[in-house]
């Protein structure tokens, strides 16, 4: 499978995913400078974390006009799978990839933390190398991690099963002292209509390496590896 | 881009608010500090940005219809915030 990592000035989580993406897991990975164009060759684009062009204005508001991220758009018309960690799922609400948006944690806060995560939905790539419920602890590391969207979109994206990770405690429970930054009904990773853009606040590449003494994000790679090789 | 006889230049304040329907943390908390201060009578505070911005239009109606695309595209989130632009010939 080609992945293809968008690295902006002001990146800084480029490297870690691309350790897991090439180094555990093997694959072809390719550090997609803002300014390319052409990602015709890759399969997945990951968006990665960091503080591209400095969050200036609004995170993720001036790196929806770079190259790169023009050439996603189309990438993702295609329906072909885009990740967006962090900054990068700040990065997809802005371009209107995904609904919604990210503002200041409800405590202004920068929180930067461990948090049990409850997996919504596992019929889709990015989620079916987990269990229903499943309850996985992931690092989080933002100041605008808060979800929010009008009432109509929350609905339609519940209506639709598109809240695949929600902000729970120890024991999955979904409530307002286990949710870090206001999120809306403790969101905490969208994908799109389609299923094929997914975005997310907490970190699963931080959690992948056993040197790091948390693995429960690599499932998530494990399984976007399984589609690629029952599609072959 | 030179300007030729044909155009004017203006300037543009630009006011970015968050949606009433939004929170504003920030402005919470500035509200608590001018609560300290004793400024108990402050119900609210909400806290927005302040832009400016100079261009040349061949009209004033052009610059604000541009403006507006600059606003819609990249100064505001519709999801989040509304805006407001006054238009002035830069003298």
């Amino acid at each position: 499978m080609n992945f293809g990592v968008i690295v902006f000035p002001g990146a800084n989580c480029d490297r870690d995913i691309a350790y897991i993406l090439r180094d555990i897991l093997g694959q072809p990975t390719r550090m997609v400078w803002h300014e390319e164009s052409d990602l015709s060759e890759l399969d997945v684009i990951v968006v990665p974390g960091g503080f591209s062009y400095g969050d200036y204005l609004r995170c993720g508001a001036i790196a929806q006009f770079s190259p790169a991220m023009r050439a996603t758009v189309d990438h993702a018309k295609q329906g072909k799978q885009v990740m967006g960690i962090c900054n990068g799922f700040q990065v997809l609400t802005e371009m209107g990839l995904l609904p919604g948006a990210l503002v200041r944690n409800r405590d202004l806060h920068f929180v930067c933390d461990r948090t049990p995560v409850r997996v919504e939905r596992t019929d889709l790539p990015w989620t079916q190398g987990y269990s229903p419920g499943h309850i996985i602890t992931l690092p989080i590391a933002h100041g605008e991690g808060c979800y929010f969207a009008e009432a109509d979109t929350i609905k339609s994206l519940e209506d639709n099963n598109q809240i695949l990770f929600r902000y729970c405690d120890a024991l999955g429970e979904v409530n307002e002292a286990a949710n870090p930054n206001g999120s809306l009904n403790n969101i905490a990773g969208i994908c799109n209509q389609a299923g094929n853009v997914l975005g997310m606040m907490p970190h699963p590449e931080r959690a992948a390496d056993k040197a790091l003494g948390n693995t429960d994000g690599l499932a998530l790679f494990q399984g976007l590896l399984q589609t690629a090789m029952a599609a072959v | 881009m030179t300007q030729s006889a044909d155009v004017q230049s203006y300037q543009a304040k630009v006011y970015v608010t968050l949606r009433p329907s939004v929170l504003d943390p920030a402005g919470t908390a500035v509200r608590s500090g001018l609560s300290h201060m004793g400024h108990d009578n402050v119900s609210k505070v909400r806290i927005g940005k302040y832009i400016e911005v100079d261009l040349t239009a061949q009209s004033k109606v052009s610059a604000q219809e541009q403006l507006d695309k600059i606003c819609d595209q990249l100064l505001a989130n519709p999801v989040i915030e509304n805006y407001c632009v006054e238009v002035f010939e830069a003298a």
